[in-house]
């Protein structure tokens, strides 16, 4: 490739902590999220735990610098991308030619219900304001205009692997000089409509998850947002302590159902085939894999196969931070991509919780505890998601 | 590199479906301030027993890009690109009010798998059997380009042969209710014929799916490259954009006197057709102008039913009357630029080069 693309910094705001070094502060004390709902109303609070961020709209729009009555969903990514573009040392975002590519899978649906309540009784009622950002980009042009970013914005919606393909779409604008520097990631806040969604599946928990467990039952939903800094290489000795290289993306998809993954998780395969295939590297050299890791039935059965497919007979080790996080959708390739990065620069290996027994359909068990320092040169990062798109991301040592 | 259209496909209020080419008779049917598309007969390409489940954006995108591969002789093509701004809004409507009616209880999956952005992609994969790059764009009036943009980035690579991507919008009951509320539509009776001229504020809604094989190599069917892309968002002034498209056209070493016919997006909106006025008369004053929006509507996708005209203009080598706004054609046409905006803020050039 003509030009390498670094991670120049991260952030992230999700049900474990309001910011990237609270994160792994949980991590650290095995604290996962999941939790009765408290800031979201549905009819099923009692049933099924999410893993909330732990904090009112009021309060995160005064830290978004934003008004209160925007969606959620605009409010966690003004926060997350702000905590990014901070850790980058870079200064002022006029200064350079930047991108904002977001994604998230139901834009503005939180207000939406709301509108939508008044709306049915009478098409002439409902309070306009809450429907205007309605649409993914909405939520995206809010936060790039608040940060002051015009050279390239856009949306990407790819259920639950958007924010993984965030990133890959924001490193082939790098790579084509279109802009030197991209906040890529993705967002998204609980809504009614998804746990309802969800709830139809029948794929919810209704405890803690555990995600590679032989007795897990689902997933639980979190909500929140994560965005890594691109950056090309010429620009990368501005960058305060460049965290390491995204080596390789590969997108595929499973073709096989519109929500289910195909058995022997083929599409999964062929994101982490492909990642590994552009990165140059041999699956032994994988240090630790980021599960996409639901706790379904399904997916962790697909991945685990498409795992050992690949990887047998060296397993890396592997885990689900969605066991803490639970699965933020749009936002968890974003989010899971930062704490993949960081793993490269830190020699961090993440727990996944609640896990008791390995899955008879694989041979390789999760890490269960937090480490530092080990060596971590290579990290893959997969997020998948209905529509059968199955994404990869390889970060590597610089 | 040049990056060939291999083949193309639309649905839209017209019948661009029956035969590909620029339909004879062009009399598309207003409903009031509404277009909606004029449905083929789906079954050509989709099973009977999913045609029922679908909801009509699932159907059109599927249509459209079955014809678009089918005009370029590919089965499976190297990526599947799609971009929608609205998604799958029927579905998301019925999912949406079934919970709130029935207090998010007795609530069926259905209308809630089909709502995902990603659907008509996912579909088209299905359908194929197409395991490559599969993705989705949702950003307002730039979700076409975005895909075209990704296309194009990932065509330079050189490992993909044949990308299959569009843009598709639906329109539905819901959504022309709420954003009629906006006062983003006519208010009295018009026509297509006379959209163009209208000195009223508002639009017309519309809606379509527009698709497209690109390639590397010129295919049997190929008409048109494409020859640049490039998008502004929120330029402060018509002076920015005009600026914008004279450096444009330098990067790709022509100017404007090259340009053989500009495509419009004006929709008949006379607040946002002062855009296209400033344009028209300042950068290509005396030359030729085509319009489709009083055709498909006004929608965040349009640009792809703009894109498939100036593919059908350098087809045939003419300009169809009912397109041709002002000015007039030249005998031969080589290059069509479209310039296209949506609600002020998203604008785009699309530059085609016949081949």
């Amino acid at each position: 490739m003509a030009c390498e693309v670094w991670i120049g910094g991260g952030g992230v705001i999700c049900g474990i902590g309001d910011n990237l070094p609270a994160c792994i502060e949980a991590f650290r004390n095995m604290a996962t999220g999941a939790a009765t709902m408290e800031y979201l109303s549905s009819a099923h609070r009692g049933t099924y735990p999410v893993v909330e961020v732990r904090a009112d709209n009021a309060t995160l729009a005064a830290r978004a610098g934003m008004p209160a009555h925007i969606s959620r969903t605009a409010l966690l990514s003004r926060i997350a991308a702000q905590e990014a573009w901070d850790s980058t040392g870079l200064g002022e975002i006029r200064n350079y030619r930047v991108g904002f590519v977001s994604a998230n899978t139901v834009g503005g649906m939180d207000k939406t219900e709301e509108f939508f309540a008044d709306y049915l009784k009478d098409p002439q009622s409902g309070q306009l304001s809450q429907v205007v950002n309605h649409e993914c980009g909405s939520i995206t042009e809010l936060v790039a205009d608040s940060l002051g970013i015009r050279h390239h914005v856009t949306t990407i919606s790819t259920a639950c692997s958007s924010g993984a393909n965030a990133l890959m779409y924001g490193a082939r604008l790098i790579r084509n000089n279109m802009v030197d520097v991209v906040i890529a990631g993705g967002t998204d806040a609980l809504t009614r409509f998804t746990l309802n969604g969800f709830n139809t599946l029948m794929i919810l928990d209704q405890e803690s998850s555990r995600p590679f467990d032989d007795t897990r039952k689902g997933l639980n939903l979190g909500e929140g947002a994560g965005y890594v800094v691109l950056v090309k290489d010429t620009l990368k000795e501005l960058i305060r302590t460049p965290w390491c290289k995204l080596s390789g993306f590969a997108n595929a998809n499973d073709a096989y159902h519109q929500t289910a993954s195909s058995p022997e998780g083929i599409g999964n395969y062929l994101a982490m085939k492909g990642a590994l295939e552009m990165s140059g590297l041999k699956p032994e050299e994988i240090d630790y894999i980021n599960l996409h890791g639901t706790g379904t039935q399904n997916n962790d059965s697909s991945e685990g196969l498409a795992i050992e497919r690949l990887f047998a007979p060296h397993y890396p080790p592997v885990s689900s931070t969605k066991s803490f996080t639970g699965h933020t959708l749009g936002a968890s390739g974003g989010i899971e991509a930062v704490f993949s990065a960081l793993a490269v620069r830190e020699g961090y290996l993440y727990p996944n919780a609640n896990f008791g027994t390995r899955m008879k359909e694989v041979p390789f068990t999760p890490v269960t505890a937090f480490s530092e320092g080990n060596k971590v040169h290579h990290v893959m990062s997969n997020s998948f998601g209905f529509g059968g798109n199955c994404s990869s991301l390889i970060f590597s040592i610089g | 590199m040049s990056i060939y259209i291999q083949g193309t496909g639309c649905v839209s209020p017209l019948e661009t479906a029956a035969e590909g080419l620029f339909p004879a008779v062009v009399n598309p049917a207003y409903d009031g301030a509404r277009l909606k598309v004029s449905d083929p007969d789906y079954k050509q390409w989709i099973d009977i027993k999913q045609i029922r489940r679908m909801s009509r954006i699932i159907k059109m995108g599927v249509a459209a890009a079955k014809l678009s591969l089918q005009e370029a002789g590919v089965e499976k093509p190297d990526a599947i690109i799609t971009g929608t701004a609205y998604g799958c809004l029927d579905d998301t409507g019925v999912f949406l009010t079934k919970m709130i009616n029935q207090q998010e209880e007795m609530l069926t999956p259905t209308s809630f798998i089909q709502s995902t952005h990603n659907t008509v992609a996912g579909q088209i994969a299905l359908m194929l059997s197409c395991h490559a790059y599969n993705n989705t764009f949702v950003h307002k009036g730039f979700s076409f380009e975005s895909a075209l943009l990704d296309s194009i980035m990932i065509l330079k690579e050189g490992k993909s042969k044949h990308i299959l991507m569009g843009g598709m919008d639906e329109l539905t009951t819901h959504s022309f209710n709420i954003i009629s509320r906006f006062n983003r539509f006519k208010k009295e009776p018009i026509t297509h014929t006379e959209l163009l001229h209208s000195t009223t504020p508002g639009t017309i809604a519309g809606e379509g799916a527009a698709c497209f094989v690109l390639g590397t190599e010129k295919g049997d069917n190929s008409y048109a490259r494409l020859t640049g892309l490039t998008t502004s968002y929120k330029p402060g002034s018509t002076a920015e954009i005009a600026a914008d498209i004279i450096a444009f056209l330098a990067v790709h070493e022509i100017t404007q006197e090259d340009i053989d016919l500009l495509i419009t997006g004006r929709n008949g909106d006379s607040e946002e057709d002062v855009w296209y006025e400033h344009v028209e008369s300042t950068l290509f004053p005396g030359q030729a102008v085509g319009c489709f929006k009083h055709l498909c509507g006004e929608y965040p996708t349009a640009s792809s039913f703009g894109m498939w005209v100036g593919c059908k203009v350098l087809s045939s080598g003419q300009v169809p009357a009912t397109v041709l706004f002002k000015g007039k054609t030249r005998e031969k046409i080589k290059k069509v630029l479209i310039y296209n905006h949506y609600k002020g803020t998203h604008h785009s050039l699309i530059l085609l080069t016949g081949c």
